[in-house]
């Protein structure tokens, strides 16, 4: 099962080098070139030497030819090194971009449903550090695997056009070299499996413990979290410990067999040359070649290892990759484009788990230019209603239609692009003031940008930043406050000012005096406008059209503010709390 | 970095046994020619079988101690370099635990955490390769130029030559190539970062339609890493030919040399292969060592990062004895907070006083300084200026322990941790028995969904607490700070994400509670602060009023100005 899924891995991995095909079949016949050159230089030594009998006995001009023969063999197989190197590291490199490039497109598609429930480390670990890994592993294999091959063909053809007997003796010994290696390799990858478990376990739990140092500090709970510490880092050791002995193992043992190969080829060398069947001089030639056939062996077991963990580390990206995508849009999907802002939605229902029920048969009719209100205790489940217009979630029952058309037979872009969305979570992307405010309308010129933001009342601190609109702003720069971002992001809707409007009145983390000014850009941008709110205050709520009462996911109540204080239900108890005193 | 090594002593036995082992290998290694050597002039010369295969039996013995020897080794080496890494993350891990909160801000978690991990881990690496081979390399690199030098010294000058020139090549590829690799590593960041950055935002990403354009900007940020990495792999891929080239003209010079030398009789044809053997010896084992120092380097470079946090010397130090005061008023005397790194101070000139029981409220815009205020408190950060007092004592004379074991703090992050409701709650008081939990989430108005869950206290949390809801994980952390009846409880925004009706019923609860904790609530609304004792109104750090509801309405402007906001009368819009 498992053998199974590597080879598929395999196979994947041999798609995208398929691309490369002909610098890969250069890079062979190169390694060939170089691994014969290198053969040849030791006959050509031998033969060097061999004129170098006794004093007076040297053939100088004999010797003089062949070094300068074996110059040009060394600057050939040197080349030839060099040039493949450079194609191994193109090929490498390219394949490892090409994946990172589609894992990215694919994060594109991906259902927000994957990207919701996976966390955000996991998927970039995935998509950065496991395919560093893989890259490694993949150079080391060509690099290696390549030349660690022709090296062996290439010397069994030298060793049999001298002694085919012998070279027998050497073929039989030398597979008990790859069953070790094989069999070490295989024992091994669970320990590693093992260890890196253990080490992303460790992992989380510093994150979760240095992420949290404030409170771990406030409640003087060092010294448990240390214990615990300490109790996961043992694990760790002994994991470790088993996984990196163990691998080690597998050079020293190979060595072995390759002696066991060279006594082998001593004594039956030997015993020929007793019985004349052989030079001592061909026995010396083989017991070089011997060295040579053996070494490569050694190499290779090690990049089986570390191909091994090439291909589980390949196998998580292309698990990533291989995610299904949300459904695409169909190819005659609608393309909305100014859209009325009637919003109807009917018989809704929505799960984010199968059986854990959140929305039942929800309708709701919104004419171009009203108000919604999303009422209700915080994590109630506004979020889901916003995931179900914007369609970031499709809905399992019932439809919701923009103008008449059901959302899903119109492009996801283009529906989109309908709504302007202000969320309490301020994202900016790394980049300068400008070209977040023109996120929407990347081609939006420098008046218009200075237009939202001073719509949006961000025109004066984006004035007095250092370099004004032309300031690198993103998630680790820093320098802006909480409200700052969020008055970005209010300017960012300002510019394209879409029909509809989803707002989240985050009332948390600005400035109460900022707040009353963006009450009013609010109040601008809803005018005329269909617009849903999640409402924290009781003006918004007031002179909303419709208000949607939430608790606990599911919408309980749903009227005007008349109707539901009539009602005397949930949204009546709310409304009154507010002025209840203490 | 010397410090550092503090921490391999309890393997200080390993250390010397696994580089040993390795050279007895190393020396088992060259014996094997010899040995053959023996096999072809006494057993082929005699025609002796016996002696044949008695020798073939003496090399199948010293693989076999050659295998022990290494094996022996290995497990050596990976005891002691694993061994040393487990201890480098404890000590570590502890050092980051003991670092005050000005210390964290410098320096950042995220870094804190790579050095715990992936760099922790090269050095461990590196610790492994430097005791299986460091010494093997240049031991033999060594012994073969010294066995030149026996056969003939004027040919092993070439040695002398060329085992410099080597090192040149070899020692200068690597200086050009290193310092890019580290560029490549900080292209590799931007990479990590811009995946990183697409999926936070992911939401707005897809609302604006910007999918492909995110795509097209991530591609050409991840060709140019591509292009980058395909240069310096040029320059690198350079060594290995030219140390070939290198050694083959040595070995061209060494038989021409030893051509002159075998004709004029100094030395025999035999002699001139060896010579050519300890050339090619030294190839291998240079190449070896070059890549070990590229490791080593790298090692060498993460231990020192994990050095500078091991050796840094906390700001912050907790004075030792001193009894418990029972008193909990809380003092601020001319009160100045500048943060490490920041030009203006976050808070200046702050004076007040909170008598026991009493409630304070904190209200002011974002960035006026009302966390700073309170975290000066349970001493988070050390006033920069003047003093703050706790039970009519200055904090920094408080053992820390026991100050903050007075407060219960509830940060403006909510932050939970993997476990379950239960040992999240004992946090705040590890002996706390089932009812005094129950009673602490019953105040926090948690009670109840804690109830509806399967199992209760026992309901699993997962990291951060991310099964819960936003206001859930803000009413576990107040139970959290409850549970250990603090004599002073610090509410930092803590119930931004409640609804007003669970707000208020929160509010009243903690007025209500038998114990009386002076309480401190820093809030954006004026309805959460309208019944504090005292409410101060911060601006820019400063205190712009502090009084009661009803006085600053009347004196304050800027607290006039936040409560007209947010009770605006109807039909005024």
């Amino acid at each position: 099962m498992k053998q199974k899924a590597k080879k598929g891995t395999l196979k994947k991995v041999l798609r995208y080098i398929r691309r490369y095909r002909f610098l890969v079949g250069l890079s062979v016949l190169l390694a060939g070139v170089s691994v014969a050159a290198t053969l040849y230089i030791p006959i050509l030594t031998g033969d060097a030497v061999d004129k170098i009998i006794a004093p007076g006995q040297v053939d100088f001009a004999g010797i003089g030819s062949i070094l300068v023969y074996i110059g040009i063999v060394v600057g050939i197989s040197a080349l030839a090194q060099w040039v493949m190197s450079v194609i191994n590291n193109r090929v490498t490199y390219r394949v490892v971009r090409d994946i990172r490039n589609e894992a990215f497109h694919k994060l594109q598609k991906l259902p927000l449903r994957y990207l919701d429930s996976h966390p955000a480390g996991e998927i970039v670990s995935r998509v950065i550090a496991d395919v560093d890994q893989f890259a490694d592993g993949l150079l080391m294999g060509f690099t290696q695997l390549f030349t660690g091959v022709i090296t062996i063909l290439g010397t069994i053809g030298f060793m049999v056009s001298v002694n085919a007997a012998i070279t027998l003796v050497v073929l039989v010994v030398t597979p008990i070299s790859l069953v070790v290696a094989a069999f070490i390799a295989k024992s091994t990858y669970h320990m590693f499996r093992a260890q890196s478990q253990v080490r992303g376990e460790q992992t989380g739990f510093v994150e979760e413990m240095v992420g949290g140092q404030k409170v771990v500090q406030a409640f003087g709970q060092e010294r448990k979290s240390m214990a615990r510490f300490e109790e996961i880092n043992e694990r760790l050791r002994k994991c470790s410990l088993k996984a990196i002995f163990f691998s080690s193992i597998t050079n020293p043992s190979t060595r072995f067999v390759n002696s066991l190969v060279y006594t082998g080829v001593g004594i039956a060398g030997a015993l020929s040359v007793v019985a004349g069947r052989l030079t001592v001089g061909q026995l010396t030639c083989f017991l070089s070649y011997a060295n040579q056939y053996t070494k490569p062996f050694n190499e290779i077991s090690g990049v089986v290892t570390e191909l091994q963990n090439a291909l589980a580390c390949a196998a998580r990206v292309f698990e990533l990759i291989e995610e299904e995508p949300q459904v695409p849009d169909s190819p005659e999907a609608f393309q909305l484009e100014a859209a009325s802002g009637a919003v109807r939605v009917e018989g809704v229902n929505f799960a984010y788990r199968p059986g854990q029920k959140l929305i039942e048969n929800f309708n709701l009719d919104v004419k171009p230019g009203q108000r919604v209100a999303l009422v209700g205790p915080t994590g109630c489940g506004k979020t889901t209603v916003i995931n179900l217009l914007m369609r970031f979630y499709d809905v399992d029952l019932g439809k919701i239609s923009v103008d008449g058309r059901d959302i899903r037979e119109i492009t996801r872009k283009s529906l989109r692009r309908n709504y302007g969305m202000v969320l309490q979570d301020t994202w900016l992307k790394q980049g300068t003031v400008r070209e977040n405010i023109a996120y929407g309308r990347p081609d939006a010129a420098l008046e218009e940008v200075v237009e939202a933001a001073k719509a949006a009342h961000a025109h004066s601190f984006v004035k007095r930043l250092p370099q004004g609109y032309d300031t690198k702003i993103g998630e680790e720069l820093g320098g802006l406050s909480q409200g700052q971002k969020q008055l970005l992001c209010i300017a960012r809707v300002m510019l394209s000012l879409p029909p509809m409007l989803i707002l989240d009145e985050a009332t948390s983390s600005i400035d109460t005096r900022t707040e009353v000014r963006i009450q009013k850009a609010f109040a601008k941008m809803m005018k005329g406008r269909t617009s849903f709110i999640v409402a924290h205050r009781l003006s918004t709520i007031r002179d909303a059209d419709v208000i949607l009462v939430m608790r606990d996911g599911h919408i309980i109540e749903q009227g005007s503010h008349e109707e539901l204080l009539a009602k005397n239900g949930f949204y009546a108890e709310l409304y009154n709390s507010q002025f209840s005193t203490v | 970095m010397k410090k550092l090594l503090g921490y391999l002593t309890e393997y200080r036995k390993e250390c010397v046994l696994g580089p040993l082992f390795k050279l007895l290998e190393a020396s088992f290694e060259l014996l094997v020619p010899l040995v053959m050597a023996g096999v072809i002039d006494t057993g082929i010369a005699n025609r002796d079988q016996g002696y044949i295969i008695r020798m073939c039996l003496v090399l199948v013995a010293l693989g076999v101690i050659g295998l022990a020897c290494s094996l022996t080794a290995q497990f050596f080496a990976a005891k002691a370099s694993v061994g040393f890494a487990a201890k480098l993350r404890a000590a570590l891990f502890n050092r980051i635990q003991s670092l005050s909160f000005s210390d964290m801000d410098a320096q950042g978690t995220s870094t804190l955490i790579t050095r715990m991990t992936s760099d922790i881990n090269q050095v461990q690496n590196g610790m492994n390769l430097t005791l299986r081979l460091f010494l093997r390399s240049p031991f033999v690199v060594f012994g073969a130029m010294v066995m030149a030098f026996t056969i003939d010294w004027k040919a092993a000058l070439i040695f002398v030559v060329v085992i410099p020139l080597l090192s040149v090549v070899v020692f200068g590829v690597m200086l050009w190539t290193m310092p890019r690799y580290k560029q490549v590593q900080a292209w590799l960041d931007r990479v990590l970062g811009a995946t990183r950055e697409n999926l936070t935002g992911v939401r707005v990403v897809r609302a604006f339609g910007r999918e492909e354009s995110e795509a097209a900007a991530f591609q050409e940020e991840n060709n140019g890493l591509t292009h980058f990495q395909e240069f310096v792999g040029k320059v690198s891929a350079l060594m290995n030919p030219v140390t070939y080239i290198l050694i083959n003209l040595g070995a061209v010079a060494l038989i021409w040399v030893g051509a002159l030398r075998v004709d004029g009789g100094m030395i025999t044809q035999g002699a001139v292969v060896a010579l050519l053997n300890y050339m090619s010896q030294i190839l291998v084992e240079l190449v070896k060592l070059a890549n070990l120092i590229i490791n080593i380097t790298k090692a060498l470079a993460c231990a020192n990062r994990v050095a500078a946090v091991i050796e840094f010397q906390p700001g912050m130090v907790s004075p030792a004895g001193g009894e418990a005061g029972v008193d909990a008023g809380v003092a601020f005397d001319h009160v100045e907070l500048t943060y490490g790194g920041a030009g203006a101070p976050s808070l200046s000139e702050l004076s007040f006083s909170a008598r026991p029981g009493e409630t304070i409220g904190i209200i002011g815009g974002t960035g006026s300084g009302k966390s700073s205020l309170v975290n000066l408190i349970p001493r988070f950060y050390d006033a920069t200026a003047g003093r703050v007092l706790v039970g009519g004592r200055d904090v920094r004379e408080w053992p820390l322990e026991q100050l903050r074991n007075l407060v219960g703090v509830v940060p403006q992050r909510a932050a939970l941790f993997t476990g379950t409701i239960r040992e999240n709650l004992l946090w705040g008081k590890e002996t706390a028995g089932d009812q005094e939990l129950w009673q602490a989430l019953e105040t926090a108005q948690a009670k109840e969904f804690v109830e509806q869950k399967p199992k209760g206290l026992d309901e699993p949390v997962e990291q951060g607490g991310r099964n819960f809801s936003g206001g859930q994980r803000q009413r576990l952390t107040i139970a959290r700070a409850l549970v250990r009846r603090p004599k002073i409880l610090i509410l930092d925004d803590s119930a931004s994400a409640l609804d007003f009706a669970t707000d208020a019923r929160l509010r009243q609860a903690i007025h209500q509670l038998d114990y009386r904790p002076t309480v401190f609530i820093v809030s954006q609304r004026t309805s959460s602060l309208r019944h504090a004792d005292q409410i101060i109104v911060l601006d820019d750090g400063q205190a712009v009023g502090i009084g009661t509801h009803e006085q600053l309405l009347e004196s304050c402007e800027v607290y006039r100005e936040i409560h007209e906001s947010q009770f605006r009368k109807e039909g005024r819009q």
